[in-house]
């Protein structure tokens, strides 16, 4: 599997990364390089294998469906980089 | 007292309740000895205000005989941890200006035990790293050199600003996180001690994520009673993780009889690795010597799948890294960049990210995003936890055996200069945790313990590994290899 500038722009694209246009063969040859190695894996047999979900085998705890958390909006924006009228603040979205 | 900043936890500990020094002179010690260690680029946020106000409390509860495990302990904090109202950056740009609102349950229950907090210590940049090189700080430098040359050397990563400081005598003793070893192998570099508990023994509330399902923090000390001492203030079931152990924890300290005989010490083949240097083979031939001299039966085990441990961590870490990163968008703290007319909110994403996020972390999300789109994910993703079952189960086997502990060396190598990896390609920096990595994949506590010197001077390290909650036991097999190996050597300060 070889990944090529079209990928690495799509992969950029999908990750919310910038990535300008001159960098991305070195970008392509680096995750070749990384998948490469990834690749291994493959010589594995995982028949049967379950994927791990939990690496302690602990039943997740469960707690009454309760509200134990709030009232805390000017703690939560006071890291915004753009905070106003209680609300984060971003460009446009809507036309 | 004379030089109270080179003192471990446990020998502090004592002087305070035995009225020979105080909280404030040990702290005082330590701001002095950080001041003038600018060089080794250890602390990056400083906290004294807040130290010495914690130690004027520490003072008191003394004096009231109410003194807490760690009371009047100054100690080091590693970025990636939230501390409320204190710069919490976990090494990266895109979190300058951050000041958490709230305090991870880690720290917060290192105060409660009374602990002092000096301030907060360099990492690679969200832990990524193993040379401390990715972080927005610049390099941590490591306080040990080769004999005479001046080259500067990596304190090992990503835990690197808290191995440095640790070594060079500039706290007590650190917090850590270990990813696939940022703990063990900064530790390993710097003749240090340092401890990644069992997966769910210390909560992750609070703690800046890399992977969530193999980060775990702990204390990096000078020696392993100390480790014992902190591990246990950190440690704590937390409803606020839902990974946390809700188990007692134990006394780690009285545990320490470093009595191992009759335990059965398992030495795996695959470890041997293919052009591993001879120094680090006689390493671990010796620690197997002294195991054995101290009454323990060293038996020859086999974990199979040791060798897809780290192309496997190489997809499930990038892919919960890709997942956890998500957060940084510019919106809601930290960084967002500067926009052009006309910009919308995706080009706001894109270029925030590609500002506020080094190379290295840009590789691991962009990585972890290939490995989780439409059509990799079975091929990749799946196949990648398939293994990670594997290797959890050869653990399994080899404890289901009857093996207490498994004994390995730490890292490949000792602590490599700054800039030597510049030009590698990512993989063979990936490298440094081919010991370490197996660790993390199968949940299980490890530890790594300087035993001895390579030909240049510089500190080695052995690990071992043990079985799941038994933090204990292993402490106490850790004990007594530091005792039979009687590592004392320090570095020759230049800073």
């Amino acid at each position: 599997m070889s990944i090529d500038e079209n990928t690495a722009a799509r992969v950029a694209k999908l990750a919310r990364i910038k990535v300008e246009p001159d960098a991305l063969p070195a970008l392509a040859q680096e995750f070749n390089g990384i998948l490469g190695f990834i690749e291994q894996l493959s010589e594995v047999d995982v028949e049967g294998v379950e994927p791990m979900t939990s690496v302690t085998p602990q039943r997740l705890k469960r707690r009454v469906d309760e509200v134990t958390d709030g009232d805390q909006q000017e703690k939560i924006l006071k890291n915004a980089p753009d905070a106003r009228e209680g609300f984060f603040a971003v460009p446009k979205v809507v036309e | 007292m004379s030089d109270l900043n080179k003192l471990g936890l446990a020998e502090a500990r004592d002087a305070l309740r035995a009225g020979d020094t105080t909280s404030e002179e040990l702290t005082e010690a330590c701001l002095k000895a950080i001041d003038g260690a600018g060089a080794l680029n250890a602390f990056v946020h400083h906290t004294p205000e807040i130290a010495l106000e914690q130690a004027a409390k520490a003072d008191a509860r003394l004096k009231e005989g109410d003194a807490p495990a760690m009371c009047g302990l100054p100690i080091g904090m590693k970025d990636l941890f939230c501390t409320k109202g204190v710069p919490s950056q976990a090494g990266s740009r895109i979190l300058q200006g951050f000041l958490p609102e709230y305090e991870s349950t880690v720290s917060q229950n290192l105060f409660d035990a009374g602990a002092v907090m000096l301030g907060k210590l360099n990492m690679d940049e969200f832990a990524m790293g193993s040379s401390n090189e990715t972080s927005v700080y610049g390099n941590a430098v490591n306080p040990w050199r080769r004999g005479n040359d001046d080259a500067a050397l990596t304190p090992g990563g990503s835990s690197g600003g808290s191995a440095a400081a640790v070594a060079a005598d500039l706290c007590l003793a650190a917090t850590g996180t270990d990813t696939g070893g940022s703990i063990r192998q900064p530790a390993a570099f710097t003749g240090i001690t340092g401890i990644k508990p069992t997966y769910g023994r210390c909560s992750r509330w609070g703690v800046v994520a890399f992977a969530s399902s193999l980060d775990q923090a702990g204390p990096m000390t000078k020696n392993v009673r100390d480790a014992a001492i902190m591990l246990e203030a950190m440690c704590s079931y937390d409803a606020k993780d839902s990974t946390s152990a809700d188990l007692p924890v134990p006394n780690f300290e009285a545990a320490l009889t470093g009595d191992v005989r009759g335990k059965k010490i398992g030495i795996p083949k695959e470890y041997r690795m293919e052009g591993m240097p001879e120094e680090i083979e006689a390493l671990w031939q010796d620690g197997i010597a002294m195991m054995k001299d101290a009454g323990a039966e060293i038996v020859d085990i086999s974990l199979p799948h040791t060798k897809y441990a780290l192309p496997a961590y190489y997809v499930i870490a990038p892919a919960e890294a890709s997942s956890n990163l998500a957060r940084y968008d510019g919106v809601r703290y930290g960084h967002r960049a500067t926009l052009d007319q006309g910009d919308g909110i995706t080009e706001m994403y894109e270029k925030t990210r590609a500002e506020g996020f080094g190379p290295e972390v840009q590789r691991r999300v962009m990585v972890g995003t290939y490995v989780l789109s439409a059509g990799f994910y079975d091929a990749y993703y799946n196949r990648a936890r398939k293994v990670r079952t594997l290797i959890k189960r050869d653990f399994e086997n080899v404890f289901a055996q009857g093996i207490d502990s498994i004994l390995t060396p730490a890292t490949p190598s000792a602590a490599f200069g700054l800039g030597e990896m510049a030009d590698a390609d990512p993989v063979q920096m990936y490298l440094n945790d081919v010991f370490t990595v197996t660790v993390n994949l199968a949940g299980l506590p490890g530890i790594a313990v300087p035993t001895g010197t390579d030909r240049q001077g510089l500190p080695l390290a052995l690990q071992l590994i043990g079985r799941p909650w038994e933090e204990a036991d292993l402490l106490s097999s850790a004990y007594a290899l530091e005792r039979a190996a009687g590592f004392v050597a320090k570095p020759e300060k230049w800073w």
